[in-house]
């Protein structure tokens, strides 16, 4: 409880948090790199570098969370989710209801973080109307299948370590600060394995106009979220069945 | 005046608020595992914003004018953000939880143990936790060669006494507190600290006002502080830095001893 | 201390959360060695009335002393005296049972090896030696609650607050609580206890209060009370459904008294095989007849209208 209050999406939570990152890291932090990085970005300010990585990443991160407390709240603390099955409504349809009003809440995360980017005049190109989606495809490749491991838990004990060991090091390793080439050459593969990483390089060609350079590569990207988010909704379905069924 | 009726911190708690350190110690002895993934959030944010963002930014200007790669630049900065952050969640909700909702505590409350005792020992506890980090930290920034001075071995006094401005204020604050929405006002103060404290990058960058302004902000002079510990420039500034965290923490510790016993029991 | 002083004693004891009452005005006083209940239904009072005196929550008006300190300035010197066992448990899930004892003895003082002298000797008394390093969730309730009562026991108490002891539990695990607290009762400790079990108010009680809607309706010892408020026997007869809305007034005069429950109907007398003979000459058919001595639910219904358990 104490949790999902902090983190609600207040107005401030909303508008504010967003344009403070971009004013701290990407116009005070990023007045530094421009001077003297221009080559590693070839061209782009460190603004238009940042602000598609931090609006894939805090959606990444709002999916998360959303896919830990609150459905451990409806499962364990106040059983809401056990008495809708009472009612005709089946598990499954608890679960999916669950994922897509989380995806719901991605989609007005995002949207409200690219009005901000856009203010800022931080995107190159208009097609970020297609990164919100892809961004929203990015928090629910984390949602899912953090759904289905919460469904396995009884208390928010594992938690502190999902976030600690999970989204905090794909959070500041995927691309979102710095290019991945900028990481040591044996780690740049690893990047691969981080759902993050995706999402962060599709959003990145929309907003500074270059997606038509890789189209290809877009596609695979995409290809591998849509796979993880899949595979965690089918998860997520059956865990959550169990656990209802089962009590 | 409230400035002389400041009770010193044993004789408004007592030797009892220890008995919480040691329930932390019976806890942690369970769940070890917990108390060590703490230390690997700043080392985290080390590696990727020092070194990975720090190839992109290069060189900064330091304490005293010198030069020094962004990593050293951010590094101190990182710990005494991270004091702030441990102290103010410690202090804020889970104090508001703890003795509000948590049946531990409410079970402690039945035996001689007071509010006051129960809340300085969790405190004293966060404390000492904080500087097992910060001595975890320090050793992380002796591998990756960021010792400029022995000056360094300064930082952990240094960052307790962040975690202990930052926590009187913030129980000050909870005590003040009717409803968890209340406690989004917090976020509000912190984010914009951490963010603009001198924390990522060198104020000299602000324009003027701006700058005054921050340098009125506590976690401006936390940061500062354990920054020309770090690269060994002392000067009058680190006297102001630890005279301005002192005073925030002994007026934190003024309001809090005076309100505490009457709002925690109901 | 003089012996015959109360150990505790309230006068008008109030409780107030904003503008709801939730004690008003209450007296009682409870002697040395004494087991002293307050019984009632849930929402009555009781847990209120018990925090007051466990010095965990501030009185808004009257009196309360106990162990001859006043609670609003001792508190701390009262609770280093008192074995508390919340309606509630409230142990230490991050702790093992032994763990539990041995921290709750520090919290009081006491040096460590007393401490872990007297969670071995507790844990003995309670019959969970071989629990000792368990972590407390997966016990079961009665466990649980029999540690808490070995808890509440570390700091040697003078007077033991029980809330509800053994509410939740199934019978056998109750009657391993009465046992333990009979015989602390043996030792002379002084018991204080809420319940809505009228049969563990007449196990374990000296003396006690009926509480109703935050007031104290009768006072006295089981035996007094039920002599007073009635009879030696009841009568109590079911029919089958539908019936007994049919039989308005065909009870009048059968024994002294007669309650009408929705499940069934009650005749108080002294005699109730008497009672029983002459419903049956009336005419009436019940599908089951039972006799039965008096017990306080009949004390609280008598003077509520209500049954203790809804
Ligand atoms: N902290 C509180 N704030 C507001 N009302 C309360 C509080 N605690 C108890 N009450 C109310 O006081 C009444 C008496 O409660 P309680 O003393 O717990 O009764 P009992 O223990 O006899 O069941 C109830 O109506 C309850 O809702
Ligand atoms: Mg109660």
């Amino acid at each position: 409880m104490q949790y999902r209050r902090t983190f609600r999406a207040s107005l401030f939570g909303s508008f504010g948090i967003p344009a403070l990152f971009l004013t701290a890291m990407g116009l005070g932090l990023g007045g530094y790199v421009d001077r003297s990085a221009d080559a590693v970005l070839q061209g782009v300010s460190y603004l238009q570098f940042l602000a598609p990585g931090l609006l894939a990443s805090s959606v990444m991160q709002t999916g998360s969370f959303e896919a830990t407390f609150p459905i451990l709240g409806g499962l364990q603390w106040n059983k809401i989710f056990h008495a809708m099955v009472a009612t005709p409504l089946r598990a499954r349809d608890v679960a999916i209801g669950n994922i897509l009003w989380i995806a719901l809440r991605l989609t007005l995360v995002g949207s409200i973080f690219a009005l901000v980017i856009v203010a800022f005049g931080a995107s190159r190109s208009p097609l970020i109307v297609l990164a919100v989606p892809v961004a929203v495809l990015t928090g629910l490749a984390f949602a899912t299948p953090i759904m289905a491991f919460t469904a396995t838990q009884r208390t928010p004990d594992r938690f502190a370590a999902l976030f600690r060991f999970g989204t905090t090091p794909l959070f500041l390793f995927s691309g979102t600060f710095f290019p991945i080439e900028s990481l040591p050459s044996f780690l740049q593969p690893v990047a691969w394995l981080s759902p993050l990483w995706h999402g962060v390089a599709v959003c990145r060609a929309l907003m500074l106009g270059t997606i038509g350079n890789e189209p290809v590569l877009a596609v695979i990207h995409i290809g591998i979220l849509a796979a993880i988010a899949t595979v965690g909704a089918v998860l997520a379905v059956r865990t959550i069945d169990g656990r209802l069924v089962k009590g | 005046m409230t400035a002389l009726r400041i009770t010193p911190m044993f004789a408004f708690g007592s030797r009892r608020a220890l008995r919480m350190v040691e329930r932390n110690l019976l806890v942690y002895k369970h769940q070890w595992l917990g108390l060590l993934s703490g230390f690997f959030e700043p080392f985290f944010y080390l590696l990727s914003i020092g070194f990975g963002l720090g190839r992109l930014v290069g060189d900064v200007a330091g304490p005293g004018g010198q030069t020094i790669p962004y990593a050293l630049f951010v590094a101190p900065a990182l710990l005494a953000a991270s004091a702030m952050n441990g102290a103010v969640v410690e202090s804020t909700f889970n104090f508001f939880f703890k003795l509000n909702y948590d049946k531990t505590f409410a079970s402690i409350l039945t035996t001689p143990m007071s509010p006051a005792d129960i809340s300085l020992g969790e405190l004293a506890w966060a404390l000492m936790r904080g500087a097992i980090y910060t001595v975890g930290f320090l050793g992380v920034m002796v591998v990756f060669g960021l010792v400029r001075s022995p000056l360094i071995l300064l930082t952990v006094p240094g960052a307790l006494l962040i975690g202990f401005a930052f926590a009187t204020v913030g129980m000050a604050a909870t005590s003040f507190m009717r409803t968890w929405q209340d406690f989004d006002l917090i976020q509000l103060v912190i984010l914009p600290l951490f963010l603009f404290s001198g924390t990522f990058f060198p104020i000299d960058a602000m324009p003027e006002g701006v700058r005054l302004l921050i340098q009125l902000t506590p976690l401006y002079h936390g940061v500062d502080l354990l920054r020309t510990l770090s690269v060994g420039v002392v000067g009058p500034d680190t006297l102001v830095h630890v005279a301005y965290l002192t005073v925030m923490g002994l007026l934190g510790l003024a309001v809090v001893s005076r309100r505490l016993d009457k709002l925690l029991l109901k | 201390m003089d012996d015959a002083a109360p150990l505790i004693l309230a006068r008008h004891l109030t409780k107030r959360f904003g503008a709801f009452t939730a004690v008003d005005g209450v007296d009682f006083e409870v002697a040395p060695g004494e087991a002293f209940g307050f019984l009632g239904p849930n929402g009555a009072g009781k847990t209120s009335t018990m925090r007051m005196i466990g010095c965990t929550s501030p009185i808004s008006d009257g009196e309360l002393t106990i162990l001859g300190m006043d609670p609003r300035r001792q508190g701390a010197d009262i609770r280093a005296r008192l074995g508390v066992v919340p309606q509630h448990d409230t142990l230490d899930n991050e702790l093992t049972v032994r763990e539990n004892l041995i921290i709750y003895g520090r919290y009081f003082g006491l040096p460590r090896a007393e401490c872990q002298r007297r969670a071995d000797e507790l844990l003995e008394f309670v019959q969970l030696s071989d629990r000792g390093k368990d972590l407390v969730e997966p016990l079961s309730g009665g466990m649980k609650r029999r540690l808490t009562i070995a808890r509440s026991l570390i700091n040697e108490p003078d007077v033991m607050l029980l809330d509800e002891p053994t509410t939740g539990l199934d019978p056998q695990a109750r009657h391993l609580v009465w046992d333990r607290l009979y015989r602390l009762k043996q030792r002379g400790v002084t018991l204080v206890l809420t319940t809505h079990y009228m049969d563990e108010a007449e196990q374990l009680c000296d003396r006690l209060v009926v509480m109703d809607k935050a007031k104290i309706v009768a006072e006295g010892s089981p035996r007094q009370l039920i002599e007073r408020y009635s009879t030696k026997e009841v009568a109590e007869f079911r029919f089958p459904a539908g019936v007994q809305e049919t039989l308005d007034g065909q009870f009048d005069g059968l024994g002294d008294r007669i309650e009408r429950l929705p499940d069934r109907v009650l005749a108080y007398a002294d005699d109730g095989e008497a009672v029983v003979i002459a419903a049956r000459d009336r005419g009436l058919h019940p599908e089951t007849v039972l006799v039965r001595r008096s017990t306080l639910e009949d004390v609280f219904l008598r003077l509520t209208g209500r049954s203790l358990i809804e």
